[in-house]
């Protein structure tokens, strides 16, 4: 399986982006090797901004850039962006629908050693309530890489989680990308997966499983949260036997509760594989944390047996 | 420089505070103090600086001005209707449901706005990016930013006037309207921000400091920022709260206050003519 990283890609792909786009300005908080925006900087010295160790400052200062007709890319880790920046994000950014990307890396879990306090298992909640803000979670690299080129486009504000490790890239090379558009990327009959991020291969591995039980899942990939086309999830869940959200994000605010609130008036089991409420820790590994905190092909196996009872 | 008449800038101050009570009128709130502590300094930016056109609000190389005291929005509703931004008679449906001049400045609905503040503290940030900006296009325009005198206890202001000092912004003028009263009382009594001069010094800007109500030396101090080169400058404008109206002069019941009948009449009476010369 190829393994891809996604911040790598994002790095190379602001790089390209920077070539076409004169107007693309990219500041970033003293994390630039971590988040890859050094690659910018080396190439576009005039138009990267380090804005030393000041989230707040840097968001507002993105949005004075984007109000001087500039594409503006903030970057810091996920959870200081939708922390320690959400009312810059909130009143400077959103009211106004002003052209800022806030870009979240290391997302969810991904900053396995650093612990509770650099992992963001809440941030989809947080930027999900926020009107006029579009949030996304790609699947993986190549996702990634076509969601760049669409939000680009996008005259708006946009908020992004971008995971630390290398994950299984797997996205159809022939699917693009939409947003508020869910893509199926297995069909199946039996139990439909709504999931995003490194979920998603989690649920391709027990799909894999189960079919050799003859249960076969369809993995629908919810990496637009915000806009989310309704009707699609809806077609997408229905006539199989029951539903399963999967989720590297808290379920409080993550799609255990955004699925069932579309679907509350079809009659069908749900279970939900998600962060439990808690905050994460620090581990060696990546892998260690996912198992710890249920985040497997296990726990989406052990949620299509609980719906179809076998 | 350009020429300056300076009797028309004071009427002009004095119209803007006349609007100003119009709009905020009878029995509601409105932050009439904040607002005139700054009419001079808005008169003389809106009547005289800037190089802005009121008929192409999104021109590219226009002068901006940033309320990070996004609360005072009201005379700077009165200052962009005055420059012919959007018609006077608008004025009358300030915070009216569905109105376009909204309680805190809304650059999605008001031509002439450049910035949604209202949260304390972002507005300077935003104007460092607006300056940078105009720096990597190597255009000449200004960004100014009117920042509060509470609103320098915001953490972020620090946060941008380091920005502002690390890029060498020097097409950013930063005017604190420095007016000694926050929401609730007195700055020094309540929570003492100072010494402000010597932290904008320590930050690396250029400070001048004046009375904000003498409109020669706003304008002077406007074109001395002109001059400053490698670094942001900061006015420090001395104000008085509510200035101009005796009642509302230093009181903090008008920060965000109310006129009776009788005070509202009472003011405007007060602010009909400058200096013996007939209103505009």
């Amino acid at each position: 399986m190829k393994m891809m990283s996604q911040r790598q890609v994002y790095g190379e792909k602001l790089v390209s982006l920077g070539e076409k786009y004169k107007n693309i300005v990219v500041c970033e908080a003293d994390l630039g090797k971590s988040t890859m925006t050094y690659m910018f900087q080396e190439r576009f010295p005039e138009r990267y901004f380090e804005m030393g160790i000041a989230e707040a400052n840097m968001v507002s200062f993105a949005t004075g850039l984007a109000l001087t007709d500039k594409i503006a890319f903030v970057n810091t880790f996920a959870v200081f962006a939708s922390g320690r920046a959400y009312d810059q994000i909130r009143q400077g950014v959103a009211i106004g629908k002003f052209n800022v990307k806030i870009v979240g890396s290391s997302s969810g879990l991904s900053d396995f050693g650093d612990g509770a306090t650099h992992q963001a298992i809440e941030d989809i909640a947080i930027m999900r309530a926020i009107p006029n803000l579009t949030v996304l979670a790609p699947m993986d690299a190549i996702e990634l890489e076509k969601m760049m080129d669409v939000i680009v486009d996008y005259d708006g504000p946009v908020y992004m989680r971008i995971n630390r490790n290398d994950l299984p890239a797997l996205y159809p090379e022939d699917k693009p990308f939409e947003i508020g558009k869910p893509v199926v990327i297995r069909e199946g009959k039996d139990i439909t997966v709504f999931a995003h991020g490194v979920m998603i291969s989690m649920a391709l591995k027990a799909a894999e499983k189960l079919e050799k039980e003859g249960i076969s899942l369809r993995v629908v990939n919810v990496s637009s949260l915000k806009p989310l086309d309704e009707e699609m999830i809806k077609e997408y869940a229905s006539g199989v036997k029951g539903i399963v959200t999967a989720e590297e994000h808290n379920y409080m605010g993550g799609l255990a509760e955004i699925i069932p609130s579309i679907l509350k008036e079809m009659s069908i089991p749900m279970e939900s594989v998600a962060v439990r409420d808690v905050f994460g820790q620090s581990a060696h590994s990546y892998e260690e944390l996912l198992v710890h905190y249920g985040l497997t092909d296990a726990e989406i196996i052990e949620g299509v047996r609980k719906i179809l009872e076998v | 420089m350009k020429e300056c008449n300076y009797i028309q800038l004071k009427e002009r101050a004095l119209e803007l505070k006349r609007e100003v009570i119009k709009m905020v009128g009878i029995g509601n709130a409105g932050h009439i103090g904040g607002s005139f502590s700054l009419a001079e300094i808005l008169a003389a930016l809106y009547f005289h600086k800037l190089r802005h056109d009121p008929q192409n609000p999104d021109w590219e190389d226009r002068d901006r001005v940033v309320f990070s005291k996004g609360h005072a929005a009201v005379i700077q509703y009165a200052a962009l209707a005055l420059c012919g931004y959007f018609p006077k008679e608008e004025l009358g449906k300030l915070k009216q449901l569905g109105a376009r001049l909204q309680g805190h400045p809304d650059k999605l609905t008001t031509p002439g706005i450049e910035a949604n503040t209202g949260s304390l503290g972002q507005g300077l940030s935003i104007s460092c990016g607006m300056a940078a900006a105009a720096k990597v296009d190597k255009k000449d325009s200004k960004t100014y930013c009117i920042v509060g005198d509470g609103e320098q206890c915001e953490g972020q202001i620090w946060e941008a006037a380091m920005a502002a000092a690390n890029f060498k912004l020097d097409n950013l003028v930063a005017i604190v309207d420095k007016n000694k009263l926050m929401a609730t009382g007195p700055i020094v009594d309540r929570f003492d921000n100072n010494p402000v001069v010597d932290k904008w010094k320590a930050f690396g800007w250029h400070v001048i400091e004046i009375d904000g109500h003498d409109i020669e030396q706003v304008v002077k101090a406007l074109d001395d920022a002109d001059e400053v080169k490698g670094k942001p400058t900061v006015i420090i404008a001395h104000t008085i709260k509510g200035k101009g109206v005796s009642f509302t002069e230093h009181n903090p019941a008008f920060h965000n206050g109310t006129l009776t009948e009788e005070q509202y009449h009472a003011a405007l009476k007060e602010l009909a003519t400058v200096e013996g010369a007939d209103a505009i």
